[in-house]
């Protein structure tokens, strides 16, 4: 296959993987926020989703306050921000586009009617509920998926979109964690203050819980939690099963045993490199224990887990996508 | 002008044999029935994406190309006899070219003036003697066709650079298919899907090795290019890759694509890309759409590239006044088919005609493609027409000049209902071990009011073409 296709194949993933994500965490971010809470401690939890993704420049080069109504728009609409889900299903479809002769047509015209019935939503069109776009969003994402697995040979194609898909899963979820796992060490001592206010007891409990059901929800494991452990929901617990456990579609331990089997499938003359990293991050996740993990710090460790899924990413880059010559 | 040539109805106003049953299912039809019709159809060609990128408009937007759902008919004893004059004009042509990159015996025997050829910008020295596969030039022709008078058949256009529009007479015929199906049962209309199909078997022949399978490529200028669904569509339908410049490579004279696992050998390239853009290192140095040395690799007779380089000289239309005789020289047969009687500027008598009939005549650059660069005298201001002289006075030699013909015109649905719109038609015919074509072509419709232009790039439709087996 040509490397060009591959990259397109693989941005196309991601893309759509990327949109998808997106829709689930601002979903449940929006909910979130129509709970009765401080203001500031609102705008501060809004802050940090945008810190995590590294976006926190860019939107305050653009809006004054961190509220709902601006970084909605921020993240769905702006076209400024490359990762805003409009730019997503755009930039989805530009690759889309370029390989349409190499995809199955029903998956180019999946992902072309997503581009297209995007304009219903489009500000100057609908004033709809962001809750209803979302939802629309994680819909044409299933699609997508269906499309491509119900269509697409099990061949080389086939592997780099799903090798781009699980590489910004992994990122993504990574990310959901950090941005949800700080805000819960603050939030406490936050709503606790504030519990005199609403003259609720046990708002702080009452707030976590909420809390962490909406971190489970933004990676559709709140009913799997609840099945695995059939238990309290505890921080330890969210991690363990966000990170390790080997059957959640979106933990990572997941994602990167995802990465090792296909890579596997990939290889070439110089994938030897790639498949060392990818081999090693999984042996890391596992061989090691939540304490391993609480030890070191969740951040950090969260932090290391981003650094290593970018260095494969570029790895990735130089071994299959920029043209092999010579 | 005289009134058009109507394909759907004699002068007297009664329906022609081969458009009765249509008509008869025409009237049929509940009010509202088309229209609704026509709505689906530009709803999936949206979906589908079968779209063009128009040029000059930034915002990059893409646009359906309009289909009109009153097909073009054409009975089969007129297509049989069109068929043959096709295929006998592409033979001379590709004899032709084949004769003046070797021994050039036309112009020894002084039909063509020498500098006709040496000074076309689309002659390429780099030719000379230069052996291509089977003699074969150009592979995939695309000759435009108009009837004028009382239902002349004449040849207007031989595009034999890069020739596009297969892809929407497909696609065409598909979408009849899909929102009339019964008039499929009440026709028998020649098929055209399987042109693909015909079209890698040409290519495949369009090498010196006798490789079983050669690894066929279809190069496209890029995603931004007008024609790039089409690029995309026929690598799709061929299941070949479809690459761009940058994905190619020379080494030792042979190209190579980049791909994940590693370099691998390509055998034949259809390319849609110009000659000029074609080798940054010996034709167009600022390309950047090229392959450096491909050029070397191609004389050196290692990779097949269709249509050859240099064929663009044929394409002029400054040589086209000359095919007729090209026919008699070098096929010893009369022309089937008639060419447009055409002015040539660079002839002082011919410039001065020109000059003296300007509002009656059509006048297009030898170089032009796309309807651009063009003056209709009979539909131009009278400040139009001097503008158009200065150029012509000043640089005769770009310019020929034909009569105003009168295009045959067809029923097309308008906003007021049905009305006759001007049309031509572009057959294509592929040179490989045979001359083949499929049974049709793409007929394209001026959708203004007496519009003589049917480019899609200037508001032209497209109609579903029937070839109707009696």
């Amino acid at each position: 296959m040509l490397s060009r296709t591959a990259d397109c194949l693989y941005w196309m993933a991601r893309y759509n993987e990327r949109a998808e994500n997106t829709a689930r965490m601002l979903d449940v971010a929006y909910q979130t926020s129509l709970m009765p809470q401080p203001v500031e401690f609102m705008h501060e939890s809004w802050r940090k989703l945008l810190n995590v993704s590294l976006l926190e420049k860019l939107f305050e080069s653009k809006y004054s306050i961190y509220n709902r109504e601006n970084i909605l728009q921020f993240m769905i609409f702006d076209e400024d921000n490359p990762s805003s889900i409009v730019c997503c299903l755009n930039a989805a479809r530009v690759n889309a586009r370029i390989i349409r002769g190499s995809i199955p047509s029903e998956v180019w015209e999946t992902q072309n009617l997503s581009w297209l019935n995007l304009e219903q939503f489009l500000p100057e069109n609908s004033s709809q509920d962001p809750s209803a776009f979302f939802e629309w969003v994680k819909y044409r994402c299933h699609l997508f998926r269906g499309v491509v697995f119900g269509t697409m040979l099990s061949n080389e194609a086939l592997h780099f979109m799903e090798l781009g898909t699980y590489l910004e899963r992994a990122d993504n979820t990574a990310r959901i964690l950090k941005a949800k796992y700080r805000t819960q060490n603050q939030q406490s001592q936050t709503s606790n203050k504030q519990s005199s206010l609403f003259k609720i007891d046990n708002t702080s409990e009452t707030f976590d819980f909420y809390h962490w059901v909406s971190l489970l929800r933004s990676v559709s494991a709140f009913e799997i939690f609840r099945h695995t452990y059939s238990d309290q929901i505890t921080p330890e617990r969210i991690v363990e099963l966000l990170v390790f456990n080997p059957q959640l579609p979106r933990s990572l331990n997941k994602c990167v045993n995802q990465l090792l089997q296909l890579i596997t499938l990939l290889k070439n003359s110089k994938s030897k490199e790639i498949e060392r990293l990818i081999g090693k991050l999984k042996s890391e996740l596992d061989y090691s224990t939540i304490d391993d993990i609480y030890s070191e710090g969740l951040d950090q460790f969260i932090q290391r887990f981003l650094e290593k899924i970018n260095h494969i990413a570029d790895e990735f880059s130089s071994t299959y996508l920029i043209p092999l010559s010579g | 002008m005289s009134t058009p040539f109507d394909e759907m109805y004699d002068d007297q106003g009664r329906v022609r044999p081969h458009y009765k049953e249509f008509d008869d299912w025409l009237t049929r039809q509940a009010d509202g029935h088309i229209a609704h019709k026509r709505a689906e159809a530009e709803l999936i060609f949206r979906r589908i994406g079968i779209t063009f990128a128009v040029y000059g408009d930034e915002k990059g937007t893409e646009r359906t190309i309009p289909f009109d759902q009153v097909p073009r008919i054409i009975p089969a004893k007129e297509w049989i006899v069109l068929e043959d004059g096709l295929k006998q004009r592409v033979k001379a042509l590709n004899m032709f070219l084949h004769d003046i990159y070797h021994d050039e015996k036309i112009l020894k025997a002084g039909l063509i003036p020498k500098e006709q050829i040496y000074n076309n910008s689309q002659y390429r020295p780099e030719m000379r003697f230069v052996d291509v596969p089977r003699n074969i030039y150009a592979h995939i022709a695309g000759i435009d066709i108009i009837r004028a008078g009382q239902g002349e058949y004449y040849v207007l256009e031989d595009n034999l650079r890069v020739p596009s529009g297969v892809s929407y007479m497909v696609e065409n015929r598909k979408m009849m298919m899909r929102l009339f199906p019964a008039l499929f049962e009440r026709h028998r209309i020649a098929p055209v899907e399987h042109y693909p199909d015909l079209l890698l078997e040409c290519l495949k022949t369009a090498i010196h090795s006798n490789s079983k399978k050669p690894n066929v490529v279809v190069l496209t200028p890029g995603m931004f290019n007008s024609a790039y669904f089409e690029h995309s569509y026929l690598a799709q339908q061929m299941g070949v890759e479809l690459v761009e410049g940058k994905d190619l490579f020379v080494k030792n004279e042979q190209v190579f694509m980049r791909t994940t696992q590693g370099p691998q050998l390509v055998d034949v390239i259809y390319r849609r890309i110009d000659d000029d853009y074609l080798d940054p290192l010996s034709l167009r140095v600022d390309s950047t759409l090229g392959i450096p040395g491909i050029l070397n690799a191609y004389r050196a007779g290692n990779v097949g590239i269709a249509n050859a380089i240099g064929t663009g000289i044929a394409d002029d239309k400054s040589i086209y006044p000359y095919v007729p005789k090209m026919i008699e020289f070098y096929l010893n047969e009369k022309p089937i088919l008639q060419n447009v009687p055409t002015y040539q500027c660079r002839i002082k008598a011919d410039l001065q005609y020109t000059l003296a009939n300007l509002k009656d005549l059509v006048v297009k650059e030898t170089h032009g493609a796309g309807g651009y660069g063009m003056l209709i005298g009979p539909l131009a201001t009278v400040a139009e027409i001097e503008n158009f002289r200065k150029y012509l006075i000043d640089h005769p030699e770009k310019y020929i000049a034909q009569p105003t013909l009168a295009l045959s015109t067809c029923p097309t649905f308008v906003e007021s209902g049905v009305a006759p719109r001007h049309i031509d038609l572009r057959p294509l015919v592929l040179s490989g071990k045979q001359i083949k074509m499929v049974q049709g072509g793409l007929t394209r419709v001026a959708l203004k009011e007496g519009s003589l232009v049917v480019n899609s790039s200037q508001g032209g439709g497209t109609k579903d073409t029937w070839v109707l087996e009696s």
